[in-house]
């Protein structure tokens, strides 16, 4: 510590700043991030209008309208009930993207609380946290989210704490990693000889500079986040009837395809590709503009 | 190792205890009196402690023993062993797939970098990863299936009793598991190829007149493949994972739709052999992706 106050201390605040470069400049650098960004805004802001836009009760049946093909008044065809797909996959959005969001909350407070102890304590609170982190990581990601909706009962709710329990590994990881690089600094060093207290340090110097990597995991975590939720209520693991869920639509529209109804299962495939699509460019271009190692 | 292994199976011991309420209550649902929710209790073993019930658990699976099936009677491990075949046969075509795919297109993608090509592929490495399987599953059925009747929509024949037959009803289930690992497969090829064309020695092999071919064959393939090796081990670690939503898709019998069955049939001791399982292979698929790591780069030692 010493020795660091034998140099002038950084600031934490230049660091930061450097490390970190303005919206315009990324924008600038991988234009693909407007484009991802707009795709998913998109999704969101249909998801959230729905009911302005949704046109069709997604939820009331219609039995003198049951599977009738795309068309006008229904451009995405109805159900095997008479309810409109295209508003189904439009209030769908509010049940997937939640999902997703909140699976995201999790793992990212409770794996990244986890990587920050133990990158920061060190010892023998990090050989514990992290050899449970690999025994989460130790399972396939699916079959550990299946495995705890089936013991914990298949509903949307256990859906989402599941895939948040599944995520935890990675941010732990990343940001113990971050961490631990980071507190061997000199502006780390620098802070603490000055004075700053644990928890002062970890949240003015050492978050921060976890922010980029941590940025780039959000975005391809929700994609993985939505990708799983479909999955898990495709099996029939996550949202139940009649809640309108991507997942759960393609499994119902599955059913009917033999019978040549096939437009049940696309809307709904399209509309979980488009999200998982955007969330995992987004992150990519957000990687590449943020590590130029990357740049390739 | 063994500190992680153990902790997987406490972890795939308490699933049963997760089961908000009283597991045998709910296996048993609404005909269960309190008389034979009693005798589940013991014969589930949930009469003892916790640590009793563990160390009764562990002892047994460490004899291969994973219990019996609530449904049908059956040795969980009898009952796996009895599908894993049709599920390794999945996984391998699926593997055979995405490498096939992956390997040439990779490597052209790296070496006409910027191409039309390049740009195909790159927007298939996007696509196949977003792309969930279940759904490319059903658009397989729906174009191949339906529409050109050239493939069954689903079911399996025996490889011992039809050969030709089983193929016939491999190859979409194949396609549909194998096409997220190409497209991973492919986007590793094409970056470690990009890596290894820059090295050194590609040029000093170019400069010597090597043909082009021949270096890209012989010197720069060889070491590109090196870290699709541990893509792919992992890939092959994780077999079961991809044949739940697959095999639940094409009807295939195999230890995914197992799986799925169980979880709806409440069969605890089936998902706690899966997941357990699937758990340990993961983990041996990773050990040996460490150690043929080493083998392949002999700058890579552990100590």
């Amino acid at each position: 510590m010493s020795t660091a106050l034998a140099y002038e201390p950084a600031q934490p605040e230049e660091a930061t700043a450097a490390g970190r470069p303005s919206l315009a400049a990324l924008v600038r650098a991988q234009p693909r991030i407007v484009f991802a960004a707009g795709l998913l805004l998109l999704l969101i802001l249909a998801a959230l209008l729905a009911p302005l836009i949704g046109g069709h009760d997604p939820i009331a049946t219609d039995p003198d309208h049951a599977l009738v093909g795309p068309g006008p008044g229904h451009w995405f065809g109805t159900d095997e009930l008479g309810r409109d797909i295209l508003a189904r996959v439009i209030w769908g959005g509010r049940v997937s993207l939640p999902v997703a969001f909140v699976a995201v909350v999790v793992g990212l407070s409770v794996g990244g609380i986890t990587g920050l102890v133990a990158g920061y304590r060190g010892r023998a609170t990090d050989l514990l946290l992290m050899r449970v982190v690999d025994a989460i990581l130790a399972f396939p990601a699916l079959i550990l989210a299946i495995a705890i909706v089936a013991a914990l009962g298949p509903d949307l709710r256990n859906a989402m704490i599941a895939i948040g329990i599944v995520q935890i590994p990675v941010y732990a990881r990343l940001t113990r990693a971050q961490v631990l690089q980071l507190k061997g600094l000199d502006f780390v060093a620098a802070a603490r000889a000055l004075g700053a207290s644990p928890l002062r340090l970890v949240l003015r110097h050492l978050l921060p500079n976890l922010l980029n990597p941590l940025i780039v995991q959000l975005s391809l975590s929700a994609a993985f986040a939505i990708l799983a939720e479909a999955t898990l209520s495709f099996l029939g693991l996550g949202a139940q009837p009649p809640t309108p869920d991507w997942g759960s639509m393609i499994n119902d529209g599955s059913r009917f395809l033999s019978n040549g109804d096939w437009w049940l299962a696309i809307g709904p495939g399209l509309a979980i590709c488009l999200a998982v699509f955007g969330f995992n460019w987004l992150g990519d271009s957000l990687r590449d503009a943020l590590d130029p190692r990357l740049r390739r | 190792m063994v500190p992680v292994a153990f902790l997987v199976s406490v972890a795939v011991f308490l699933l049963v205890h997760l089961t908000p309420g009283d597991p045998a209550a709910i296996i048993l649902g609404e005909e269960g009196s309190s008389q034979t929710i009693a005798a589940l209790h013991h014969e589930l073993g949930l009469d003892q402690p916790l640590t009793t019930q563990y160390a009764i658990w562990i002892s047994r699976v460490l004899h291969g023993d994973l219990g019996r099936s609530l449904r049908t009677h059956q040795p969980v491990t009898q009952a796996i062993g009895e599908r894993l075949p049709a599920t390794l046969e999945l996984g391998l075509a699926a593997l055979l797939w995405s490498l096939a795919l992956a390997i040439p297109l990779g490597t052209v993608a790296a070496l006409r970098r910027g191409s039309v090509l390049d740009v195909l592929a790159s927007g298939f490495t996007v696509a196949g990863v977003s792309v969930p399987n279940f759904f490319v599953g059903i658009l397989l059925i729906l174009l191949m299936a339906l529409v050109l009747r050239m493939f069954p929509v689903g079911g399996f024949t025996p490889l011992t009793v039809d050969p030709l037959e089983n193929l016939h009803h491999l190859l979409l289930p194949a396609i549909t598991l194998g096409t997220a690992g190409a497209a991973i497969n492919m986007r590793f090829t094409r970056s470690s190829m990009i890596e290894v064309l820059s090295q050194d020695y590609i040029r000093t092999a170019r400069a010597k007149g090597a043909p082009w071919l021949r270096v890209v064959r012989g010197h720069a393939l060889k070491n590109a493949l090196i870290p699709v090796v541990t893509v792919v081990g992992i890939q092959v670690g994780s077999i079961i994972e991809g044949a739940l939503v697959t095999e639940t898709v094409f009807s295939w019998p195999g230890v995914g739709k197992l799986a799925v069955d169980g979880i709806f049939g409440r069969d605890y001791p089936v998902i706690q052999g899966i997941v357990l399982c699937a758990a340990l292979s993961y983990m041996l698929a990773n050990l040996v992706v460490d150690l043929a790591y080493a083998y392949l780069d002999p700058r890579i030692t552990y100590s």
